[in-house]
């Protein structure tokens, strides 16, 4: 029998991916299908599920109402914006994480080998402390007594001008500057990565024939990345879109994201059917921005794995 | 224009080792390479070739010394500034355009019109014969067609200098070949200077109107094909393109057509040609002589240079047949055309043989010792 299997590539293959597709099978396939079951049923007056086929929740999370004064129905916005909210969010932190990373990934990768481990593993150690605890430091520097106000106020006082501590926890932008410090390692890394793998014959190439520093990044070092772009903002754009802990930290009860709304259906308003249906919108909502976004950009492995 | 396209001047190029130590990659070079010349940089990988041409093309600077292009001295001007164009020995394609958008890029770095650009990119394309690969990326290429885009991409710009840096290093050998003699044919066809890198001798001599033969980082010699392999200045340019048999002596007397050199392996002295300049009476010495140079002959007919040996084997390898020999003390090898065919395995040298070897003094050269 192991002789055979010696000589069979497809069995080894199958053998070889048997344990994640179990794994995988076990621990998300089924949750899944569990999920769209209880997002059809409905909660029982003590907060357990009543398996039922009802669309309740999704008429629910699309705001169709009867309950609207006068009218016949009405359609509540309620959930639009949170949504809308998560996605803008979502958006601005890859924009953000994009900006901030590139430069740093591009002078990582052009460091001296022996440097650019240091490097690397500078923008690693952040990652060994608790996403938790990261998002509760932040706390610490951004309230009305924290570290930056101390700070701005040290500076307001040096100059001499008169200085009121400024209002930034709570605030979207405090969650934005949360999601943006957790989510950057897995913007830089993948760039890195891409950048690295460019042979530095192609910039030499570029300049012999005549392109200055400027029109070399544009034209050869820049699509040369992107794949690393690309991977980046998968990384990046669809936990932003889910994570519920930095807006509940940072952002208190003013920045509900859909994250949020997920997370106080389970543990506050114990309604597992709406908050199952709400996972199922996002996990739609997610996959329909992906399926755009690689249909236009690819998985970012073309270049790299040609 | 200046009569040379390329000069080195003292340049010495400084590296610092990963231990610390500087090196001089490139060790005071000069060289002057004449316009519209095929000029080869040959020599083992380290010998300070590639660094030559990297300096050439403003890739380096040279730490001192300088390099000049149409006599203009070229100090710290960029690559994009200097009228010289390079193929890389890795073609450094860019992968993300197709063949049309490689060869097109340094133009539309110039500014060039698109219609300008469309014509000369077909007409690059079409020296090379790639017309109608346009729209193929790279990776669909084969080595040898890469190779090609990489020539058009630096031809296109109409360079005064197209420096190449081993550039058929990647080819089989039948495709090297095919294209060793399809750059010299473009280069003569266009008549822009060539500079060549290569560590291959063969194909050094078979491209190159002139070769300048390099060793840690030092200009060996340079010289025409023939003169490098048949007047080698030295005992390591002797040794390193074809092969030589070599043997130490002392400098006996000196004139400017022939030299007497006392070897003491053949207990005799020897008559040779004086080839290294600055040889001094009395001095150790070493006397060179290809194996193909060597007659082995039965009688003696000559009563110098003519030594008694003994054959110790025998190799056939098609053209020639080498024999090995004692010859007094010293061992020699003797490489003999077979001229005429034949089977009978009596009419070829055997092991154990005595025969006459003789060294003709025109072949026999008298080098300086390093």
């Amino acid at each position: 029998m192991f002789q055979r299997l010696r000589e069979n590539k497809s069995a080894q293959g199958t053998l070889l991916a048997l344990p994640t597709t179990l794994w995988l099978f076990v621990l998300l396939i089924i949750p899944l299908i569990l999920t769209l079951i209880i997002s059809f049923g409905k909660r029982s007056p003590d907060g357990d599920v009543i398996f039922t086929f009802s669309m309740d929740n999704y008429i629910r999370l699309i705001g169709y109402s009867t309950d609207c004064g006068g009218q016949a129905w009405c359609i509540d916005p309620l959930y639009y914006t949170i949504l809308w909210r998560s996605l803008t969010l979502a958006f601005n932190t890859t924009v953000l994480v994009i900006l901030l990373g590139y430069p740093l990934a591009y002078f990582i990768a052009r460091a001296h080998p022996q440097r650019r481990n240091l490097f690397l593993f500078m923008v690693l150690i952040p990652l060994w402390t608790n996403f938790v605890i990261r998002v509760y430091a932040w706390m610490m520097l951004l309230r009305k007594e924290g570290g930056i106000n101390i700070a701005l106020g040290w500076l307001a006082n040096l100059v001499g001008i008169p200085f009121q501590p400024l209002d930034m926890l709570y605030t979207p932008g405090a969650v934005l500057v949360g999601m943006v410090y957790e989510f950057l390692p897995f913007m830089i890394l993948p760039i890195f990565t891409s950048l690295e793998k460019i042979d530095t014959s192609l910039y030499e190439a570029a300049a012999d024939l005549g392109a200055n520093a400027i029109k070399t990044f544009l034209r050869v070092t820049l699509p040369l990345s992107m794949p690393g772009v690309v991977a980046g903002t998968i990384l990046v754009f669809i936990p932003v879109m889910g994570t519920f802990i930095v807006s509940d930290i940072l952002g208190g009860r003013q920045v509900i994201l859909v994250g949020n709304l997920i997370q106080r259906q389970f543990l506050d308003a114990r309604d597992p059917t709406f908050g199952s249906a709400a996972s199922l919108i996002l996990m739609v909502m997610t996959l329909i921005v992906t399926y755009f976004y690689t249909r236009k950009f690819g998985f970012g492995e073309e270049i790299v794995a040609a | 224009m200046s009569e040379f396209a390329v000069e080195l001047r003292g340049v010495v190029k400084k590296f610092i080792t990963p231990e610390g130590n500087e090196l001089n990659a490139v060790d005071h070079v000069t060289m002057q390479i004449r316009n519209g010349e095929f000029f080869s940089m040959l020599g083992s990988s380290g010998c300070g070739k590639t660094t030559s041409l990297r300096m050439i093309a403003g890739f380096e600077w040279p730490t001192e010394g300088e390099v000049y292009i149409e006599g203009k001295p070229m100090g710290h001007t960029p690559p994009f500034q200097r009228r010289v164009n390079t193929v890389f020995q890795s073609y450094a394609l860019f992968q993300h355009m197709t063949v049309f958008e490689n060869v097109a890029f340094g133009l539309e770095m110039e500014g060039s019109s698109k219609d300008e650009i469309k014509k000369r990119v077909a007409h690059a394309l079409g020296m090379v014969q790639l017309t109608g690969m346009e729209r193929r990326k790279p990776k669909q290429l084969s080595g040898g067609q890469q190779q090609r885009v990489a020539v058009a991409r630096a031809l296109v710009k109409v360079p005064d200098v197209l420096l190449l840096d081993e550039p058929l290093g990647a080819l089989d050998l039948k495709l090297r070949k095919e294209m060793q003699l399809e750059l010299k044919a473009l280069q003569q066809q266009l008549g822009i200077t060539f500079i060549y890198v290569t560590h291959d001798q063969e194909e050094a001599l078979t491209m190159s109107d002139r070769i300048a033969v390099m060793s840690n980082g030092k200009v060996q010699q340079i010289g025409t094909p023939v003169e490098i392999y048949e007047r080698p200045t030295n005992p390591f340019v002797a040794d390193f393109i074809g092969e030589s048999n070599f043997f130490a002596g002392t400098l006996k007397s000196l004139s400017k057509f022939e030299a007497r050199v006392h070897v003491p392996l053949l207990n005799a002295e020897v008559i040779g040609l004086p080839v290294s300049a600055n040889l001094v009476n009395g001095e150790d010495v070493v006397v060179s002589i290809r194996p193909e140079k060597v007659r082995i002959a039965e009688k003696e007919t000559m009563s110098t240079n003519f030594f008694r040996g003994r054959i110790t084997n025998t190799v056939y390898i098609g053209t020639d047949t080498h024999v090995y020999l004692d010859v007094c003390d010293a061992k020699l090898k003797v490489y003999e055309q077979n001229r005429i065919s034949r089977l009978d395995p009596r009419s070829f040298y055997s092991v154990g043989q005595e025969v006459g070897v003789m060294l003709m003094p025109e072949n026999t050269l008298v080098l300086k010792k390093e």
